[in-house]
């Protein structure tokens, strides 16, 4: 009895329990499964408080205010409302694909905030392969998205389904070798540990690369503008044409979480994590992704949405070059030991170096296009 | 290092019962009579901007997507092999960094040539 007391008394303090500890296990477990989900699920609601209002700042209009005091419970009017309608499933659809595509496009969203530390060593499961699971879980969203696509038995969730498995199979390069960069200064593939060696934020040591992260990932994860699997000027709504309710909620819960969860891994990778002086480690972690996602909101307002051709012509010949010349510059620059010893030579040199093979790189990027960008 | 992996598919089971839950939750109130459900043939067909729909919609597709999904794999191969380099470069030294770049090189005459080949443009 003592010992599980002990135990509450350490997780309510979100302090580590050694994974071996005698009765601790189960109450990790339950512990962080609730604590996940209910992060998810009330970041979900957040992010889309803020993306509907920030858009509409930044488009001139009020956004949503009539619910709650400034609009803030129109995401649970929301709720409420898909959980109430009709869930209307095609006479032609392959019934089983169509009802379990949400189950299967939703789960792998959750699951990458398994590994992601909330604090020091405050996380379900502190893999030593973590950031290699969140690469392989994250991908596992397509296929739900495709399933719904081809389970909806409509040409244009098709067509968005294809287009989405085309995106996240060109963007998975650029973002999985970003990653690298990450994981050579570091020198650890634990998620916890890169947030331990983050002394100086790897977003100053690695400029290019965290460009390269936001941009795949944005692509990754269908946000605009890269959003052409559900381009509604071109094919109405893309995979999720045929649903409704709350099969289609889910849907928009998926995308958002997928969005918290870019974020998440892009301030635990680039921005320190849990890391910051003063506020608890948990609510530095939150600020960050929240900075992060409004960085996506900005992108998102500031740029129109692209062609397919280019999305594709962006990933294999700008950001997989860039990508491996970011490898190579920081494997270098590892070997010469620059991180422990001129981490302020690397910033100066790594920053000089994003901005020369940007700049270059898109000049060559319109002249092998014969002044077209799609080539 | 086990405990951990025990800890993910325990979340995973928790996770896969919460989403059905929630998948299941308005089946549940469409018997209670709270969430409508009155299907008729005009609602339950396939929704193409009020056009019928012409022949079958699992139609075989664009052959470009083979390509790109060619070079996905082996580039993809390719980074999986640079991850366990890059964890431990420190210890290993100069001469590894000189192997990967050989492996990469191998790799990306590859991509090199799909690029001059075209196999690259969307068409």
């Amino acid at each position: 009895m003592a010992t599980i007391e002990l135990n509450i008394y350490n997780l309510v303090n979100f302090q580590s329990i050694p994974p071996d500890w005698p009765g601790g296990f189960w109450w990790h477990w339950l512990f962080f499964t609730v604590v996940i989900i209910g992060f998810v699920l009330t970041m979900v609601m957040g992010v889309i408080y803020i993306e509907r209002r920030g858009m509409a700042r930044m488009q001139s209009r009020l956004g949503p205010n009539r619910t709650g005091p400034f609009g803030l419970l129109q995401p649970v009017a929301d709720a409420i409302k898909v959980l109430l309608k009709e869930n209307i499933v095609p006479d032609a659809a392959d019934k089983l694909i169509h009802w379990l595509a949400p189950v299967v496009a939703f789960a792998p969203a959750l699951m990458i905030f398994a590994v992601v530390p909330f604090g020091n060593g405050v996380l379900l499961a502190d893999l030593n392969v973590g950031i290699l699971y969140v690469v392989a879980i994250s991908s596992v969203s397509t296929v739900g998205i495709f399933m719904a696509g081809w389970g909806s038995s409509n040409k244009y969730s098709l067509l968005g389904a294809m287009r989405n498995v085309a995106a996240v199979v060109s963007y998975e390069i650029p973002l999985v070798l970003a990653i690298v960069g990450v994981v050579l200064i570091s020198g650890s593939l634990s998620l916890n540990q890169m947030v331990v060696a983050q002394d100086v934020p790897f977003i100053l040591l690695q400029p290019l690369g965290f460009l390269l992260f936001f941009a795949a990932g944005c692509a990754e994860i269908n946000r605009s503008p890269f959003d052409l699997m559900e381009a509604d000027s071109e094919i109405v709504a893309g995979f999720h044409t045929e649903y409704s309710g709350m099969k289609f909620a889910m849907f928009y819960l998926v995308e958002y979480a997928e969005a918290v969860a870019i974020s998440a891994i892009i301030a635990t990778l680039f921005l320190g994590g849990w890391r910051g002086p003063i506020l608890p480690p948990w609510l530095w972690f939150v600020v960050k992704v929240i900075i992060v996602f409004f960085a996506m909101v900005w992108t998102r307002t500031t740029l129109p949405r692209i062609r397919i051709d280019q999305l594709m012509a962006f990933a294999w010949k700008f950001l997989f070059p860039m990508s491996l010349f970011n490898l190579f510059i920081t494997a270098l620059q590892v070997l010469a030991g620059w991180p422990t010893e001129l981490v302020w030579a690397m910033i100066i040199v790594n920053f000089a170096v994003m901005a020369i093979l940007v700049l270059v790189w898109s000049k060559l990027f319109f002249k092998l296009g014969r002044g077209r960008i799609e080539v | 290092m086990l405990t951990n992996y025990g800890y993910i598919g325990l979340f995973l089971i928790a996770v896969v019962l919460f989403t059905l839950f929630m998948v299941i939750i308005p089946i549940a109130l469409r018997f209670l009579k709270i969430v409508p459900h009155n299907p008729n043939p005009i609602k339950n067909s396939t929704f193409e901007c009020g056009m019928e729909t012409i022949g079958r919609t699992w139609v075989q597709f664009n052959f470009h997507y083979y390509f790109y999904a060619l070079i996905f794999l082996a580039l993809d191969v390719l980074v999986v092999f640079l991850y366990p380099w890059a964890v431990n470069l420190r210890a290993l030294g100069f001469a590894s960094f000189v192997a990967v770049i050989i492996l990469v090189a191998i790799i990306l005459v590859g991509y090199v040539y799909a690029w001059k080949k075209k196999v690259l443009e969307w068409k």
